[in-house]
């Protein structure tokens, strides 16, 4: 398997990012603050008021390297796409299965299951470690293993699923709370809230799932599929449905339990948040540094893929995925094998 | 005959005898990886392309020649092309390679190609040409023999073919493998294998059965 390379985040203010042989300069002023070889990097990703040259960022698209910029607050701006992307063949084979009523359910049922089954992976391995809360916990594994079970039976139609999808989404947040240890009033969590985040756990959720779409959307440009053409999520102009798809098995394992520990260690404090008029709750830049170091630090962790055989690093798994995404889609292999983390 | 839009890169062709898979991932898939033996190549066409015309006994030298052949249907350039400055002699074709000299005949049939494109494009016939091989550094004549010629049109029409269909060949590891820069975008092992809806399906009855 390929490895996992570096994400550039810049998140300092005011910086200029240039090309500059085959390396990708952060200046400051006429201050280069950092060089960094272009080969190393899988994508660049830039935060609030940074400029990048033209030439960099058609360099940048050559060599695969995703480029996005979003705000302050981490809401997606733009992405940065070279003279070359994807393969149109591939593209038609998906708009094709997009359309075919069993493609479609075959790849859905997968999804649904493997996001279903992970999320309840991840409170049965808090119940194993003992949280005071464990009843509610235990009352919802078990709603969940009923959603499983219903989603598993073949040929059920997508929109059963999206249903049997948003009941388990339902169970599972209605016992987030549980996750966080006790004594952590400041992170009160009332449910999902996205536009805008009301509380400071969602304003976090929101930040890491906006990094994940991130890498997601650069796996699946990267292997030649359209990110916006999807199976379980409806197609919306200027929705990333098909990466927002192939998330869903990844949210539990990837995003939700790197936002628990970043709370339950307490490396994440009310400091790092700020509350803007009308409610919303955002991390702040010393907030978000946190968390993307963290991020960082997660993605390089190892773990047994149960399909491949193979250890593979965290941050690899958008690419892992999407790979055995355009194999069923192509007709080489016969399903779509989402992952099932085995907790 | 080919029309213009319809041409596939000549340089396309080694990848084709090397594997048909390799050159669907590149050609047809858009997938590049670089690997050493790829960043040392360019580094010499580099050299190559960056060198003032200059000449060799009774030729002049010519560096990154257009190409295009409507029979075969390719379009590349030629890395070098001798013109001989007595017009009754033929024009030389001649491609730099940073390796060895390989034991399959992809360098030679993609040289040909490049014989037969000058050979549409001048009129003239050229019975031979040369591979510059890096390693140890010999030129080593090439003639275009009848059966050579055979080959490389074959190896067009397939490509041709192949590319009509858009399939991408399915992965079967080989030794070969081992060499390939795209082996990791390919994965034959694990990614070619068959069996594995059975294989999801039991660890998701695993999922289901798994208890506190």
């Amino acid at each position: 398997m390929k490895k996992l390379l570096n994400t550039l985040f810049i998140t300092r203010q005011g910086v200029y990012l240039a090309k500059e042989g085959e390396t990708i300069q952060v200046k400051e002023a006429d201050e280069t603050l950092l060089r960094v070889p272009v080969h190393t990097l899988q994508g660049v990703v830039c935060f609030g008021r940074v400029n990048a040259s033209a030439s960099l960022m058609g360099f940048c698209g050559e060599r695969g390297v995703l480029m996005s910029f979003f705000t302050e607050w981490g809401e997606f701006l733009c992405r940065v796409q070279g003279p070359v992307s994807g393969n149109v063949l591939l593209r038609r084979r998906q708009y094709r299965v997009a359309d075919d009523v069993e493609g479609c359910q075959a790849v859905v049922r997968t999804i649904v299951c493997a996001k279903v089954a992970n999320c309840r992976q991840v409170l049965m391995r808090a119940i194993r470690e003992e949280y005071d809360d464990s009843e509610s916990l235990s009352r919802q594994v078990v709603v969940l293993k009923s959603v499983l079970e219903r989603a598993a039976r073949p040929g059920q139609s997508v929109d059963v699923l999206r249903g049997l999808e948003g009941e388990a989404g339902k169970a599972y947040f209605g016992c987030f709370q549980s996750l966080i240890g006790e004594g952590r009033e400041e992170f009160a969590f009332q449910g999902r809230s996205r536009r805008p985040p009301l509380d400071r756990v969602n304003a976090m959720l929101s930040f890491v799932y906006t990094l994940l779409v991130h890498d997601v959307t650069s796996a699946l440009e990267g292997v030649g599929l359209d990110p916006a053409c999807g199976f379980l999520h409806k197609d919306r102009p200027g929705r990333p449905s098909l990466a927002l798809d192939l998330m869903e098995e990844l949210r539990p394992v990837i995003a939700d339990r790197l936002v628990l520990s970043l709370i339950n260690r307490q490396q994440v404090r009310t400091r790092h948040f700020r509350e803007s008029e009308g409610g919303a709750v955002l991390l702040n830049e010393e907030g978000r540094k946190e968390v993307l170091t963290a991020w960082q630090k997660r993605k390089q962790e190892e773990f047994l893929h149960p399909m491949l055989e193979e250890r593979v690093a965290v941050g690899l798994l958008p690419h892992v995925q999407a790979m055995f995404l355009a194999r069923y889609l192509r007709g080489d292999s016969e399903m779509y094998p989402a992952l099932l983390w085995k907790g | 005959m080919y029309s213009e839009e319809e041409l596939l890169p000549l340089s396309g062709i080694q990848h084709f005898l090397f594997c048909p898979r390799q050159w669907a991932l590149i050609h047809v898939e858009q997938q590049w990886a670089e690997n050493r033996l790829t960043v040392e190549g360019r580094v010499l066409h580099d050299k190559v392309d960056e060198g003032k015309p200059e000449s060799r006994d009774g030729y002049r030298i010519e560096r990154s020649i257009p190409l295009r052949s409507f029979a075969l249907g390719l379009t590349g350039k030629a890395d070098v092309v001798e013109y001989p400055l007595d017009r009754s002699s033929a024009l030389v074709p001649v491609e730099y390679k940073r390796g060895k000299e390989k034991n399959h005949d992809a360098d030679v049939v993609q040289l040909c190609a490049q014989a037969l494109c000058l050979e549409e494009m001048t009129g003239t016939s050229i019975p031979s040409g040369a591979i510059f091989y890096g390693e140890p550094r010999r030129r080593l004549p090439v003639v275009f023999d009848e059966e050579l010629r055979q080959t490389t049109q074959q190896a067009a029409a397939d490509m041709h073919r192949l590319f009509r269909l858009g399939e991408t060949p399915r992965p079967v590891f080989e030794k070969k493998c081992k060499n390939c820069s795209l082996l990791e975008i390919c994965e034959p092992k694990r990614m070619g294998r068959s069996g594995m809806g059975k294989e999801w399906e039991s660890m998701l009855h695993q999922c289901l059965s798994e208890r506190l």
